[in-house]
């Protein structure tokens, strides 16, 4: 290295350490905040890190509310609308992606307007839809709304993984007589796993961090998911921030695991998405 | 011959096609068509409850309604302020990125962060962190560096309180910014940077004329998005100010839940909510448009 690139790299370490830095201090921040009891004035950040850490708030918050009740609502609702959304759209991208057929067209057109269209637009019409399907206030109303809404980004993804796999193998085993349903369980689907974990990640995580549709629909508080409840822990006019952020951390937890174990197949759809436009 | 190969290749097609597509024609496609309608009428929820045409006067009630033209003010402002300044800070991390570098996924996955953070919470953390009095921000300000001598109640008015949600979203930002631009930076064939390192182009030189013309599609791209994402903004001032103190810091979407969910006024809602997709499509197709005149017109 000359000096000079000795120079850059060190430049660029230090931005980078800034940027991650800004990035992560508010976070860390709300950790430390939730380990301090009864901060319900904000304390002062130099102060955060004098007198004692506790896990009392954790401990509030799992025994005493109604928190583990929304933990539940919210793990549910995900993992059913994951479910649904990965086989719907994996066997609308598979016909889209490997059939001709009239309306084909008009089909993608749809899809590809729907994922510009802002979702709040939306938002009237879906709640009055979801009145007369008496969905309304029902975690199913959350499912079914999440899969439709979902059920376009993710659609566009799998055609394009999809695209990816040579047709040959399809013919080679259409040669052999396997039906269509053979060819998309034993070929395409064995062969594009990774894709359906990307479109899981996206379906699990869009479910799991929702919050206006939940918030508009549900009224139950015995079938509030996670975003609404850990909103309504500031609610109050004294906000209990200790308490607030212990829930915050338990929620974001799942969401950065699942980031951080899947992170090739994130990274991957984010591009996909990104750069086929 | 052909035509039976081909009716074979069709019925099984609707079969895979047709289960996921009639739940997206239920809840997409129909209400998309829906939005208009009811914006054209004074909407009634009431059971059995007639709800009669208005025409356009849903649409002349916004017109005329301050509090209307200022969300949309805001709203502006949010975009002008975000999308430029997450731009060009994603564009920075990415090109500091793109190099050989230790510890290069770990600096990725930290400013990537934020982006998987749900909009509750970090609109929860922001609040808390711009709060009044000895609020960390306020406190980071007075005591730690004296740049300012007394704490300002950042929720507590318009201006001070929007710099508090543009903060927000430019935080929350940058990460994806940055890994769209990543991926398209590693993808501009080293080859050109080394040609263009022979004929003696300096860094700054090799990033205007052979990075950023090569990643324009994708810069563009981030520009469209984030001005349709500006617009959408709605879950940090919702928990941040409400939308207060006294309507000052609406945006269009808090402004029109606020219409339909607090009020039941579903006619108005929908045509505050037509008109701001009305201006975001526009705004995107203006962007496009511009984009790919430039890139007709200018040096190839």
């Amino acid at each position: 290295m000359t000096p000079h690139d000795q120079s850059t790299h060190w430049v660029r370490s230090f931005l980078l350490v800034l940027f991650a830095g800004v990035s992560i201090i508010p976070l860390v921040y709300m950790v430390l905040v939730s380990l301090k009891e009864n901060a319900y004035l904000i304390p002062n950040p130099l102060k955060v890190l004098q007198g004692g850490l506790s896990l009392d708030n954790y401990a509030t918050v799992w025994l005493d509310s109604e928190f583990p009740h929304y933990f539940l609502n919210s793990l549910v609702v995900a993992v059913a609308t994951t479910a649904a959304t990965v086989w719907l759209a994996s066997m609308t991208a598979y016909g889209l992606a490997r059939f001709d057929f009239p309306g084909k067209r008009l089909i993608e057109g749809l899809i590809l307007l729907e994922l510009a269209v802002p979702a709040i637009v939306l938002l009237i019409p879906q709640f009055l839809l979801a009145k007369d399907l008496h969905l309304l206030d029902k975690r199913l109303g959350l499912v079914f709304f999440y899969v439709g809404v979902n059920f376009a980004f993710i659609t566009f993804l799998m055609i394009g993984f999809f695209r990816g796999v040579p047709r040959a193998l399809d013919d080679a085993m259409m040669v052999d007589g396997a039906s269509a349903w053979r060819r998309y369980w034993q070929l395409m689907v064995p062969l594009t796993w990774p894709a359906h974990a990307t479109a899981a990640i996206f379906a699990f995580l869009g479910s799991w961090d929702e919050y206006v549709w939940a918030l508009t629909i549900i009224n139950d508080p015995s079938k509030r998911t996670l975003p609404v409840g850990v909103a309504l822990f500031s609610g109050q006019h004294q906000v209990d921030w200790g308490l607030t952020f212990a829930a915050s951390v338990v929620a974001l937890a799942p969401v950065i695991a699942v980031f951080i174990a899947f992170q090739r197949q994130f990274v991957r759809g984010v591009m996909t998405g990104a750069l086929r436009q | 011959m052909r035509r039976r190969g081909k009716s074979r290749w069709r019925t099984p097609a609707y079969a895979f096609v047709l289960p996921g597509l009639v739940v997206f024609t239920m809840v997409m496609v129909y209400p998309t068509v829906r939005a208009l309608f009811i914006s054209l009428h004074e909407w009634n929820i009431a059971p059995g409850a007639e709800s009669p045409f208005v025409g356009l006067a849903n649409y002349v009630k916004a017109v005329k309604d301050p509090v209307f033209w200022r969300s949309f003010q805001n709203g502006g402002i949010y975009m002008l302020v975000t999308v430029p300044l997450q731009i060009a800070l994603g564009l920075v991390a990415a090109l500091l990125l793109d190099a050989k570098l230790r510890g290069r996924t770990i600096f990725r996955t930290l400013i990537y962060i934020p982006v998987i953070t749900s909009w509750v919470i970090s609109s929860l953390l922001f609040r808390y962190l711009f709060g009044a009095g000895s609020g960390p921000i306020n406190a980071f300000l007075v005591d730690v560096t004296g740049v300012i001598s007394e704490p300002i109640a950042w929720l507590g008015s318009r201006w001070t309180a929007l710099v508090a949600i543009c903060a927000l979203g430019v935080w929350k930002g940058v990460g994806w910014a940055m890994l769209i631009f990543l991926a398209a930076l590693q993808a501009v064939p080293v080859e050109l940077h080394e040609a263009a390192a022979v004929d003696g182009a300096g860094g700054w030189q090799r990033l205007r004329n052979v990075t950023l013309p090569s990643i324009r599609r994708t810069l563009t791209f981030v520009t469209v998005l984030s001005i349709i994402g500006g617009f959408n903004v709605f879950i940090s001032v919702y928990l941040m100010t409400g939308g207060g103190p006294a309507d000052q810091t609406q945006v269009p979407i808090t402004y029109l839940y606020r219409q339909a969910f607090s009020f039941l006024d579903f006619g108005y809602g929908s045509a505050i909510s037509f008109m701001l997709t009305v201006l975001v499509f526009g705004v995107a197709t203006a962007q496009l448009w511009l984009s790919n005149r430039t890139e007709s017109e200018g040096p190839a």
